[in-house]
């Protein structure tokens, strides 16, 4: 079940890599926009960029003992 | 045409539902009121109505053009899908808090003036703190006092700068500010604290998750959303904004990914999605103002959505903690809560064929179309954060998630009452029908539309974001679901333990100073009274200082008149006129005699 999962998600993403080059954005505002595949790498680094900063965020400053607020 | 402003269709409803008092004439009443309305915005033409003489000026209760009507029309929708989430509830104050608030925000959006903006302004925040106080728990008392103490500043604000720009101005009509004036900032401040942008907007991860179940969801769609119309009427194009939506989308997403609440957690991003609507009224061109119009009307339907499912798994669990929650299966037990719930989260994250992906995507557009590459990356960025928290880490946390061997199985989970699962449905539905056919939202739009959302280019950049996304939530979903139960700190830190140490402060020392000053004042206005009554004291105290004997005032001063040491009993008064009576008879009987 896991590996087809993940080999459904493989090939997807195969596809939407040769259907970035298929379909380029006909009207680039930016010099980004005429990469075909800057959204894989933006989505894949992106997501991982904001798990790791919140994380790092939250664990050494943010999230507080549920207590914390207790003498209100 | 019945001649009466919508706002008050809700809130005469409001307080006619408690006078029925049969349950299912209450229950019809209530679903009855938002047709109602619904079917008078559709029949109102465009202009302005209802000029109310006010002291010397003129209170407008109905502008009405295309981009009031935008909101009314989703305001009202809302409001009946809501209605039929919360339709079984027997509290009937709910029901009427709840109307007097939908009634109030229609009030806001039709407001022509100042005045009657700022009345509706103030029931909005009374009406809706109730919302929170129902819930009954300790927590929500004292969030719902938050609430109220947040929004009653904003209100004292707005009021203010009101005040000065009609002493300025002499005019009390709501137009756009002139932004360089002191009382177009008051104004200004006064939206933003609504619109809960940081850092004034924690009131909302506050308020929102200690809501009643049905309550929330109200919640959600009116206030941020009247903010944000009312800037877009009063600010749009400014600079300012635009930077402190993008700022807000990237905010609300990176507390989303820490934060373990499920409420807690979609009311984040209620912040990050307002962001996008901030942002878009700041650039302030035509195809912005559409998208921010456009995203409220999908944001209201898709956030309400999700409010739902995560109500109705409260509803049934009792729990709200992705901690208490994942592993157990839920979605074995609640599967329609969650496709239902899905469709929303499909929609927050502009997945194609979801209404998020035709307003959210015209925002970025917008953004690029005004040559503004870090704020365009900001919002695309938001986006990925987004479909992490929505899509991903909270479904899988709340209905499947690892099992670590050591969690209490929930008994008893089945799906919510049948109205909750219509009300889901209800939303769910409107977001598949705006996604697919976005030109049915489109027409409604202040702008006309030269937008087209389903550009093959378009739909393949969304898909390989969000594709990717999933891979990284996959390489890292551990990482991002462990964690224990905790609190993460927000700007409400300062009124919560800056503000309690200032009060503190005032209660112990600076009140121990204060009894300090008061008493050797006090004791100061004794001598000097005690002196007035025998003011040669004084010149005595001068002697005897020259002299130098040490004597104290009280020696000097003789004591104070006594009644009791001086006065006469009555037996003396009695005894001598009784002894005059007696000399008296006496002689008399001796002259007569």
């Amino acid at each position: 079940m896991k590996t087809t999962l993940r080999r459904i998600m493989l090939a997807a993403i195969i596809a939407v890599f040769l259907l970035g080059f298929l379909f380029p954005n006909p009207h680039p505002h930016f010099w980004w926009q005429k990469i075909p595949v800057f959204d894989i790498f933006f989505g894949f680094f992106g997501s991982i960029g904001l798990i790791v900063f919140a994380k790092w965020l939250g664990h050494n400053w943010l999230l507080k003992d549920k207590d914390y607020y207790n003498h209100d | 045409m019945i001649n009466i402003p919508p706002a008050f269709i809700y809130i005469i409803g409001a307080l006619l539902i408690p006078l029925v008092r049969v349950r299912r004439l209450q229950q019809s009443l209530a679903l009855l009121i938002p047709i109602f309305a619904m079917t008078m915005l559709l029949r109102m033409p465009q202009g302005v109505y209802w000029q109310v003489q006010f002291l010397d000026y003129e209170l407008i209760l109905g502008r009405v053009d295309r981009l009031s009507l935008l909101f009314a029309y989703i305001f009202v929708i809302i409001s009946f899908i809501s209605m039929v989430y919360a339709i079984h509830i027997k509290e009937m104050g709910q029901h009427v808090f709840a109307y007097l608030y939908v009634g109030s925000t229609l009030g806001v959006v039709f407001a022509g003036d100042l005045f009657s903006l700022f009345f509706f302004w103030e029931v909005m925040a009374a009406a809706s703190v109730f919302l929170i106080w129902y819930n009954k728990t300790p927590a929500s008392l004292k969030a719902g006092f938050r609430y109220a103490m947040v929004h009653l500043f904003g209100g004292a604000i707005l009021l203010g700068g009101i005040v000065m720009q009609v002493s300025t101005t002499g005019s009390i009509a709501f137009t756009p500010f002139d932004l360089s004036t002191l009382s177009a900032k008051f104004i200004l401040f006064g939206f933003l604290i609504n619109a809960a942008v940081p850092p004034l907007h924690a009131w909302l991860p506050d308020a929102y998750p200690e809501g009643t179940i049905t309550g929330s969801v109200f919640m959600t769609a009116f206030t941020t959303k009247s903010a944000v119309y009312v800037l877009a009427r009063g600010f749009a194009g400014t600079e300012l904004l635009i930077w402190l939506g993008a700022i807000m989308t990237l905010y609300g997403v990176i507390y989303a990914v820490i934060e373990k609440d499920i409420r807690r957690l979609l009311a984040y991003h209620i912040v990050s999605q307002v962001g996008y609507m901030v942002c878009a009224v700041g650039l302030g061109t035509e195809m912005a103002i559409n998208g921010a119009g456009a995203h409220a009307f999908c944001h209201i339907i898709y956030k309400a959505v999700l409010f739902m499912g995560m109500g109705s798994v409260i509803y049934v669990t009792g729990r709200r903690n992705i901690l208490d929650l994942k592993g157990r299966n839920l979605y074995k037990k609640m599967p329609i809560t969650l496709v239902l719930y899905m469709v929303g989260a499909f929609s927050i994250s502009a997945v194609p064929l979801f209404n998020g992906f035709v307003s959210k995507t015209m925002i970025v557009a917008a953004a690029g179309y005004d040559h503004r590459p870090v704020i365009e990356l900001m919002l695309h960025l938001a986006s990925v954060g987004t479909f992490l928290s929505v899509g991903l880490k909270l479904p899988w946390g709340v209905w499947f998630g690892k099992s670590d061997g050591t969690e209490d199985e929930i008994a008893d989970v089945k799906e919510p009452p049948l109205n909750m699962r219509f009300g889901m449905g209800l939303g769910a539905l409107l977001c598949i029908i705006t996604g697919i056919f976005p030109q049915t939202l489109y027409k409604l739009l202040p702008y006309e539309v030269h937008f087209h959302p389903y550009a093959p280019s378009h739909v393949v950049a969304s898909l390989q974001l969000l594709l990717l996304t999933l891979a990284g939530f996959c390489l890292y979903t551990n990482k991002l679901m462990a964690g224990k139960k905790s609190i993460s700190l927000d700007t409400d830190w300062f009124y919560r333990v800056f503000g309690y140490s200032i009060l503190l402060f005032c209660t112990y020392p600076l009140n121990r100073l204060r009894n300090l000053i008061q008493t050797a004042f006090a004791n100061k206005t004794k001598a000097i009274a005690i002196l007035s009554k025998h003011p040669y004291a004084l010149l005595e105290i001068v002697w005897y200082a020259l002299i130098g004997q040490e004597k104290s005032m009280s020696e000097l001063v003789q004591p104070p008149y006594e009644e009791k040491n001086y006065r006469i009993p009555v037996g003396i008064g009695v005894c001598a006129s009784l002894i005059f009576l007696f000399l008296y008879a006496l002689i008399y009987m001796r002259v007569a005699g």
